[in-house]
């Protein structure tokens, strides 16, 4: 209450600057990332190459710009997919509870009780495998269950407020009650858990990438190229330092963001 | 009791549909036992011929009921791909993801715990403070496992990585190289225990009731024990335990990270060798291991603040 | 008082983990030592403490492939396992690293004149790691076994179906094979594993009469084979050699310098490059086809203008330069150099690298513009991935959109290998056995292992001329008939054999290359 959110402004700052060169990768990158023998194989970062090349003499900045890219937009749209699911799942347990609720959390038990990555990995068995789009299926699937019981929780803890019952009272529709009178006030639940949910998408992608089940190359994400950094670790460490670095700063950018929203929304500074 | 006994069989069902799961889903994904097995030999007669030798051409029930049944006589099956009883391949691995699971978690309960209501007091440098907790939540663990090891590793030479001791011989040796991985497994759930502890308990120091406990002049330190404790325990527990699950998932990659020979890596391979009664061993290992956290959980605060039994908390 | 409670629950909960940790680490690989007891092989290793200055007369070998399959070598289908078990397991023949067979469970041969009858007379003395002699009934019993499996996992030996009869009496040293039509490759096919008659512990404990015997694997974590004594050859020099399996890129660097590791076989010139001078590389040929492969029964790999342009599209020689570091040797068709009997160096080039020719072919085939293309790669082989990589970029210049979908081994076996629902794929094909059969056999129309789909008379013509020839020069002009056939039909994008490059510890020596993919460890010792 004293001084200004800090980490809103932080967050957003550093946010918007990651996403606009995000964003110009998709149109311009300094080199072609495929194009092999850009430069020298193994060549440190210089002025030419910022983060210097890879093991193909590949441009590792272009790369980098163009993997932050894939790795966002897989993390966007499986936020996408588990919040918007999750919070239907989440408003019709909650909101109406009984037995459509007990037997939905059982559910949700079980597949917070299965290890994530074997989720992800049959999903993409089951589809086809290699494939960016089922990626993004398998990983939105995953993120379905935090999304209900986090949603669950606070449409719950609404169901007996004072506004919601004098709108059940004027016959208001239970679809309007939950998407006009209840969504608005979960939102400062929502939005810090959609933050994390991203910072998580990310490093599951990461995860997943890492053990190779992740997006195929040439065109890499992140996680696939630092798997593939790992293998170079000694002759090129600047090409898992560099891609390392941009995941914890994507991560750590939008967590601010995710910190400066719920106290801005709690009223704690 | 009723309640103990409700969690309980809740855990059960719980458990019951993973194993289903599992089950229903190694029938839809492509390839089976069979393919693995005869790799780049396969004939269509020779499949056929061998699945019919593993029961694999048997309705999908069948199969489960007759897995189940091993399961509760004690009997996981043998592996397809090795060709030796589960347990005995799996006896080992279970030991060490546990002792590692076991060992972050400590390491989480153990610094999370004092940092988060340390840090609830003061205000000196907090924005300091979050801006490095944010970071703590934003390196994944195998980014920090792979610095680990170049550093302590292959720099200072303090383990070898890729040198997992024997456990009998060398007991401080193997418990000191698990630590490593347990260090880079709970660094950013450290963080997150820390954070969450740290809300609740400023939350619960906002409430009106210690203010006014305070302002009559209660020692602060007894207020913060007796009331603000209790309540801001019961969220962090279930998260805890919730951290289990995290862990589990997360112990895949390190182990791989590592070269700790654990259940991680060997759930990625048995799904790619289609070792269906290997993978449904370790699901259900793990899935117990999880549902047994948060039941424990359950269980736990529901002592510490028996309110929580009457909102049937599932 | 609280605090003393929290202190007392902490030391408890300490406790419980070190107990748990200390069980835990106390059984880590050793369930599996009992084994070799069951298996009747006698002596277990006391567990020694080791003084840490004179190294023991041991070696850690890095894999980069867990033994994850049956380890009886008449089932083991991976090359990473037969790689492991050439050291536990001999035929009545075996293979030198000059890709000559000589006798091995068997002291001699004699082949009848009208090549129809292989007498063999057993070692005198020769004994299983389990201490049982060796008999006719074993021989008898092994090759039977492959012959007509009546175990659906056993791999059976095609070549086997020729055998009339085998007269193994029970005791003698004597065993006759009587075949029903010559068959001058015969020979090479009795490098197959003789084991014990009596004995089903095979899976999980093999026994043979190899320099080296089995003692214990512990899934995913090591393989731990000792020196026979009583072997009938040279013994192995090493006392002890224990296998890691270290599945990850990154780590097999780390336990190379780390010192965990005394030895790694096929590692890439990019992991070789980062090694300090603690090693010394040794460079031999992996013995494998690499090539694209294509899928004859999809459109529009039909087309043979097609596919010939495909071959004039891929710069080989560039592939090696980038993806390589310039190591491997280029081929033109199935076969690789170390087998230079049947190797022709003049269909390497035939398809120099000639983006206009290639252009120009596409356009005749109807595809001016190129077309788009899916090239499958199973995600556990780097090499093979760098190499579609790189072809993805060359494709582009004839205008060829490529797209690479990486796929876990086990659905590559299923849908491409078995399934053959596939347009493309990059991998490398080995030879089971040292015969140009095991290389050849698989393109041949009605080949159940023809993933390719190659459908070509002339081509099985040359194949069963072969097969039948009854010398060996005539059979061998065959084989190159056909490899020639495959080479002008653009069968398939062939790249490359690949290097093997294998960092050893210095100090030790003695690694031999053989033309087929295996780590032989009885040369390997110690300098001092």
């Amino acid at each position: 209450m004293r001084k200004r959110n800090g980490f809103l402004t932080a967050g957003l700052v550093l946010t918007c600057l990651l996403a606009a060169l995000i964003l110009l990768g998709f149109f311009w990158t300094p080199w072609d990332p495929n194009a092999m023998a850009a430069g020298p194989k193994f060549d440190g970062p210089s002025l030419a190459h910022w983060m210097g090349t890879d093991n193909f003499g590949r441009d590792i900045f272009s790369r980098v710009l163009k993997g932050a890219g894939a790795t966002a937009s897989i993390a966007l749209a499986t936020l996408a997919i588990g919040a918007v699911c999750g919070c239907l799942i989440g408003a019709l347990t909650g909101y109406f509870g009984g037995p459509v609720d007990e037997g939905l959390m059982r559910l949700n038990d079980a597949l917070t009780a299965f290890p994530s990555i074997l989720l992800a990995l049959v999903v993409i068995s089951i589809l086809e495998p290699g494939k960016k789009r089922n990626v993004i299926i398998a990983l939105g699937l995953v993120f379905i269950p935090s999304f209900a019981r986090v949603t669950r929780t606070a449409f719950a803890s609404l169901r007996d407020v004072n506004y919601v019952k004098s709108a059940r009272l004027l016959g208001a529709s239970s679809a309007r009650i939950l998407a006009v009178h209840m969504l608005p006030n979960i939102l400062p639940v929502l939005l810090p858990a959609l933050t994390i949910g991203f910072n998580n998408a990310v490093l599951a992608e990461a995860s997943m990438s890492f053990l190779g089940i992740g997006v195929t190359p040439p065109d890499a994400s992140l996680g696939y190229m630092l798997s593939e950094a790992q293998g170079m670790l000694f002759a090129a460490p600047w090409y898992a330092g560099g891609t390392g670095l941009v995941i914890v700063l994507l991560v750590f950018s939008v967590g601010l963001l995710g910190e400066g929203l719920r106290r801005r929304d709690k009223g704690v500074l | 009791m009723k309640y103990v006994l409700k969690r309980v069989l809740a855990g059960l069902a719980t458990m019951l549909i993973v194993s289903f799961l599992t089950f229903a889903a190694f029938s839809l994904i492509s390839g089976d036992a069979a393919t693995a097995m005869l790799g780049t030999s396969a004939t269509p007669e020779r499949l056929a011929a061998l699945r019919a030798e593993l029961g694999l051409d048997r309705p999908l029930p069948v199969r489960y009921g007759e897995w189940l049944a091993g399961f509760f006589t004690g009997d996981l099956g043998v592996s397809t791909s090795y060709r030796q009883p589960v347990w005995d391949i799996l006896a080992p691995k279970f030991r060490l993801t546990l002792c590692l699971s076991l060992l972050s978690f400590l390491l989480i309960g153990l610094v999370s715990i004092p940092l988060g209501l340390l840090s609830a007091g003061r205000q000196r440098l907090e924005g300091a403070r979050t801006a490095l907790n944010q970071l703590g939540m934003a390196v994944p663990p195998f980014f920090t496992g792979i610095l680990l090891s170049w550093v302590f590793g292959v720099g200072l030479k303090w383990f070898t990585p890729g040198q997992f001791p024997d456990g009998r011989k060398d007991f401080a040796g193997a418990a000191a190289y698990l630590l490593f991985a347990a260090v880079a497994l709970s660094i950013p759930r450290i963080a997150m225990t820390a954070r969450m502890l740290r809300s609740t308990v400023q939350e619960e120091l906002g409430r009106d009731y210690v203010r006014t406990a305070i302002s009559r002049g209660s020692d602060r330190r007894t207020v913060l024990r007796r009331h603000v404790l209790k309540n801001a325990l019961p969220p962090v527990v279930t998260f805890l335990a919730q951290t289990m699950a995290e862990i589990v998932a997360g112990s895949i990659v390190v182990e791989q990270v590592f070269v700790i020979p654990g259940l991680g890596q060997m759930l990625v391979t048995s799904i790619s060798n289609r070792d269906y009664p290997v993978v449904q061993a370790i699901v259900v290992i793990l899935a117990l291991w999880v549902v047994l956290a948060g039941t424990a959980a359950d269980l736990i605060n529901a002592r510490i603040d028996p309110r929580l039994r009457l909102g049937g908390a599932s | 008082m609280k605090t003393r409670k929290l202190l007392a629950l902490l030391l408890l909960l300490g406790l419980l983990s070190a107990a748990l940790c200390g069980c835990g680490g106390g059984s880590t690989g050793k369930t599996a030592e009992s084994k070799p007891t069951d298996a009747g092989t006698g002596t277990e290793a006391p567990a020694d403490p080791q003084p840490a200055e004179a190294h023991p007369n041991e070696i850690t070998v890095g894999i980069a492939q867990d033994l994850d399959e049956s380890l009886d070598p008449h089932k083991a289908v991976a090359a990473g396992t037969k790689e492991v078990m050439f050291n536990v397991f001999e035929g009545l023949m075996k293979p030198t690293p000059e890709g000559d067979l000589i006798p091995a469970v068997a002291e001699k041969y004699e082949i009848s004149d009208d090549q129809l009858v292989y007498t063999f007379t057993i070692r005198d003395g020769i004994k299983f790691h389990n201490g049982a002699p060796v008999t006719g009934a074993d021989v008898g019993a092994s090759l039977a076994r492959c012959a007509d499996p009546s175990d659906p996992s056993v791999q059976g030996i095609e070549a086997f179906s020729n055998i009339a009869h085998i007269e193994s009496p029970e005791d003698g040293r004597t065993v006759a094979i009587v075949l029903r039509e010559p068959d001058s490759e015969f020979l090479s096919y009795l490098t197959t594993a003789i084991l014990p008659a009596d004995y089903d512990g095979q899976d999980a404990a093999p026994v043979g009469t190899g320099p080296f015997k089995f003692v214990s694997r512990a899934a995913q974590d090591n393989i731990i084979l000792e020196r026979f004594e009583d072997y009938w050859g040279e013994p192995a020099y090493l006392d002890k050699v224990t296998y890691k399996i270290i599945e990850n890129a990154d780590s097999i660097l780390m336990s190379l310098q780390s010192g965990a590791v005394d030895l790694f076989a096929h590692l890439t010139s990019t992991q070789t490059a980062q090694l300090g001078d603690e090693f010394n590389i040794e460079e031999g040929t992996m013995n494998l086809v690499q090539a694209m492969y294509l899928n004859h029964a999809e459109k529009p790999f039909d087309d043979v203008r097609v596919r010939q342009a495909l071959c004039y599209a891929v710069d080989r020689q560039q592939i090696l330069d980038l993806a390589f570091d310039g190591y491997g040797s280029l081929i033109g068709s199935s076969m690789y150099p170390a087998f230079g009997k049947y190797f022709d160096d003049s269909l390497t080039n035939y398809y120099p690298h000639d983006v206009e020719k290639a252009k120009s072919l596409l356009a005749e085939a109807g595809y001016p513009d190129g077309f788009s293309m899916t090239i499958t790669v199973p995600s556990n082989y780097q090499p093979h991935i760098d190499t579609a990589q790189v072809i993805v970029e060359q494709l582009k210049e004839v205008g060829v959109k490529a797209e690479i979908q990486l796929v876990e081994w086990g659905s590559w076996l299923s849908d491409v290998y078995a399934g053959r629902q596939y347009q493309a794929t990059v991998v490398g094909v080995d030879a089971s056995t040292m015969t140009a059969r095991a290389l050849l056999e698989r393109f041949t129309s009605t080949a159940g292992n023809n993933f390719i789909n190659y459908n070509n008379a002339e081509y099985d013509a040359f194949f069963q001329q072969a097969v039948t020839a009854a010398d060996g020069a005539a059979q061998t002009a065959a084989y190159k008939q056909a490899l020639a056939n495959l080479t002008e039909n653009a069968a398939n994008v062939y790249i490359q054999d690949l290097a093997d490059l294998v960092a050893v510890r210095k100090g030790l020596t003695g690694v031999r290359f053989y033309p087929i993919y295996v780590l032989d460890l009885s040369g390997i010792r110690y300098t001092d």
